[in-house]
């Protein structure tokens, strides 16, 4: 049965604790699915799975790395969402791609996939609100949420709305930039963290540029929580493999769950 | 809508173009599309757009009757002369545009990619004369073949960064470009060198590069007394053939070609995709993940093309062919030895496809306009290697 991240988020927002969302590139190394185990086994509340795109252009050198690294050992939307479908997940899942995936997929067709393999939720980082209404529709239809970004230049009213028609989650750019690891924290996340918290009932995550325990905890601090990406695929690109990510996860847990109520 | 007129809200040509770009730059493309619209309906504006593209880049470019290939060919060809613009080719009457409007807009940095060469010169070329810092972003495949350009681009003091990503050619400059305008879009405009990307730039280059189109359109009229029958131009992301089809499109009389490198022939080998921040044509595989083209000419060497073109082509309004770097050698050959004008690679294309098509595609006695959108200079190490046995 698919989990669903707003069933599962939202308890944990209305009881404050900090909520933690990993993301690993699908089909990066032949281990990744027990590094998805391994995630949420290190205390994971959900967890972002990439579909690896050729041309992903909010993404710096290290989940493009990753991704160049998975296409060329032949990991397809079908292959990564199919093997999935073959087991359960003690976390609820959603996909991170880029939109031509999705489109070129069919949006029935992807949306048929996601739901043999479980899959919750999406964040499409190039599809903004004013493109996003075919697929929302079949989206809607397969009862998956659709995650809503909002930048820090997102103005207010437009915020607003964002959060409104947010599903899942809100992710929160945390810095102007694509993903990567950086040595602090933005002042720009904890910005965004605190205006967006205002706008929102849904769990308001930051992501981008939160790359280790401490910014996780700082990040934290005035948001529902975060996601973390590259810090953690640039263990995998190092060869840390399902211990590297369980010990680097159960880092950020810790951090967080120093912060929850 | 008027074909070539107006796209419709949020940029949409039919079911082409868009605003496909990260929630970090909708602010951004919201920003551009009000500092165009409200620029392009002022008349201070223009009148400093044309003073530039007259003063300094040297605007109107003449339309040239090749007697000897027209004569060898059967139909007669009038050359619309690019390639004599301030710095090499048509991207200036882009650059110009877009630089007078960063201005506009209180930014101080510039950025672009490039594939050739030339639309990074041209860019390189405006952020001196206004004053502004640039970084222009090349795929290392492009910085090797096309290495007079890059020393052009730094000798303006342009940094030029080489892009490793993926292919290392125009596809990924751009997607670097558009990192660093994600993380830069504050303070800097991203110049982009085509009728692609988001919305509003396809519709804003093509209206900076409309010029050629409504120059040309007026030229054959004073001198032929009416329409050509085919207008003529190479096709990679097509900023040059939409400037030019602009002036004709709605001569119904006239047929609009676009030529395609067929290593790169998005439109007349891609199916519907989307990047760039467009959905348009391109040249995918069964995944979705886009392909890498393949062309001697580093400015068409781009697996998508811009969405206008995806819809005139949709509409039958034009046609699209392709021609394979055999032809484009040939071409460029032909065109230096018959009337003392190097081409660029890229206008080679059209040049190649009217070799081969006068008398088939193109009926004997027709008159034909082609778009030398740039000159060879920047290709003469890449030429000189290919054709080495030719010229030895």
């Amino acid at each position: 049965m698919t989990l669903s991240l707003s069933s599962h988020l939202n308890p944990k927002k209305n009881q404050s604790k900090k909520i933690l969302v990993p993301y690993i590139t699908g089909g990066l190394d032949d281990n990744w699915l027990e590094v998805l185990e391994a995630v949420i086994a290190a205390g994971a509340d959900a967890v972002e799975i990439g579909i690896p795109f050729s041309d992903p252009i909010m993404d710096g050198p290290v989940i493009q790395e990753a991704s160049q690294k998975a296409i060329e050992a032949g990991a397809t939307p079908s292959s990564i969402l199919g093997a999935l479908a073959k087991q359960s997940f003690g976390a609820p899942l959603a996909v991170m791609t880029y939109f031509n995936i999705v489109h070129h997929a069919g949006l029935e067709r992807f949306a048929g996939w996601l739901d043999e393999a479980k899959v919750g939720g999406v964040v499409l980082p190039d599809l903004p609100i004013e493109e996003m209404g075919d697929w929302r529709a079949v989206a809607k239809s397969h009862k998956i949420e659709t995650v809503q970004l909002v930048a820090p230049t997102t103005p207010d009213d437009r915020a607003r709305m964002l959060c409104q028609e947010a599903e899942g989650f809100v992710y929160a750019v945390g810095t102007m930039g694509v993903t990567g690891v950086r040595s602090s924290l933005a002042d720009s996340a904890t910005l965004i963290g605190g205006r967006l918290v205002g706008f929102s009932d849904k769990p308001v995550l930051i992501g981008i540029g939160v790359s280790n325990a401490d910014q996780a905890r700082q990040a934290a601090k005035s948001s529902d929580g975060v996601i973390v990406g590259s810090a953690l695929v640039r263990r995998l690109l190092a060869g840390e493999g399902p211990d590297g990510a369980f010990k680097f996860v159960s880092e950020l847990r810790g951090a967080l769950d120093e912060l929850s109520g | 809508m008027n074909v070539m007129g107006r796209p419709t809200s949020r940029g949409r040509f039919g079911e082409f173009g868009g605003v496909y770009v990260p929630e970090s730059l909708i602010a951004a493309c919201s920003e551009l599309e009000e500092a165009f619209e409200s620029s392009w309906i002022d008349p201070e504006f223009r009148s400093e757009y044309y003073r530039i593209l007259s003063n300094y880049a040297g605007r109107p470019t003449p339309l040239t009757f090749v007697k000897r290939l027209s004569e060898k060919l059967g139909v007669e060809i009038y050359l619309k002369r690019e390639d004599l613009n301030h710095t090499g080719s048509h991207k200036i009457n882009n650059v110009i545009g877009q630089a007078l409007l960063t201005v506009r807009m209180g930014k101080k940095r510039i950025i672009a990619e490039t594939g050739a060469g030339q639309h990074g010169v041209a860019t390189a070329t405006a952020a001196a004369l206004f004053g502004l810092d640039a970084t222009v972003f090349m795929g290392e495949v492009d910085v090797k073949r096309q290495e007079l350009n890059v020393f052009r681009m730094k000798l303006l003091g342009t940094e030029v960064v080489p892009v490793s990503s993926g292919s290392k050619t125009l596809k990924d400059a751009i997607n670097e470009a558009m990192r660093d305008w994600v993380a830069n879009v504050q303070s800097t405009h991203y110049c982009i060198g085509s009728v692609m990307g988001p919305h509003p730039y396809p519709y804003m280059v093509r209206e900076f590069q409309r010029i050629i189109g409504d120059e040309a359109q007026a030229q054959f009229n004073e001198e032929i007394g009416r329409d050509p029958d085919f207008v003529v131009a190479c096709v990679g992301g097509g900023s040059n053939a939409a400037g030019t089809f602009a002036g004709f499109a709605s001569k119904e009389n006239t047929r609009l070609v676009g030529v395609e490198p067929s290593g790169g022939a998005a439109i007349g080998r891609g199916t519907p995709g989307i990047v760039h921040g467009m959905r348009t044509m391109l040249l995918q595989d069964e995944f979705g993940q886009v392909s890498e083209a393949q062309s001697v000419s580093a400015g068409l060497d781009y697996p998508g093309v811009g969405p206008e073109h995806s819809f005139l082509h949709s509409i039958g309004r034009s046609e699209y062919y392709q021609v394979d770097d055999d032809e484009v050698l040939e071409a460029t050959m032909v065109l230096s030895r018959s009337e003392g004008i190097i081409p660029a690679l890229e206008p080679a294309h059209a040049i190649a496809w009217v070799l081969r098509e006068a008398g088939k595609i193109i009926p004997f006695g027709s008159k034909v306009v082609v778009t030398m959108s740039g000159r060879g200079d920047k290709d003469a190490s890449v030429v000189a290697e290919l054709l080495k046995d030719k010229l030895a």
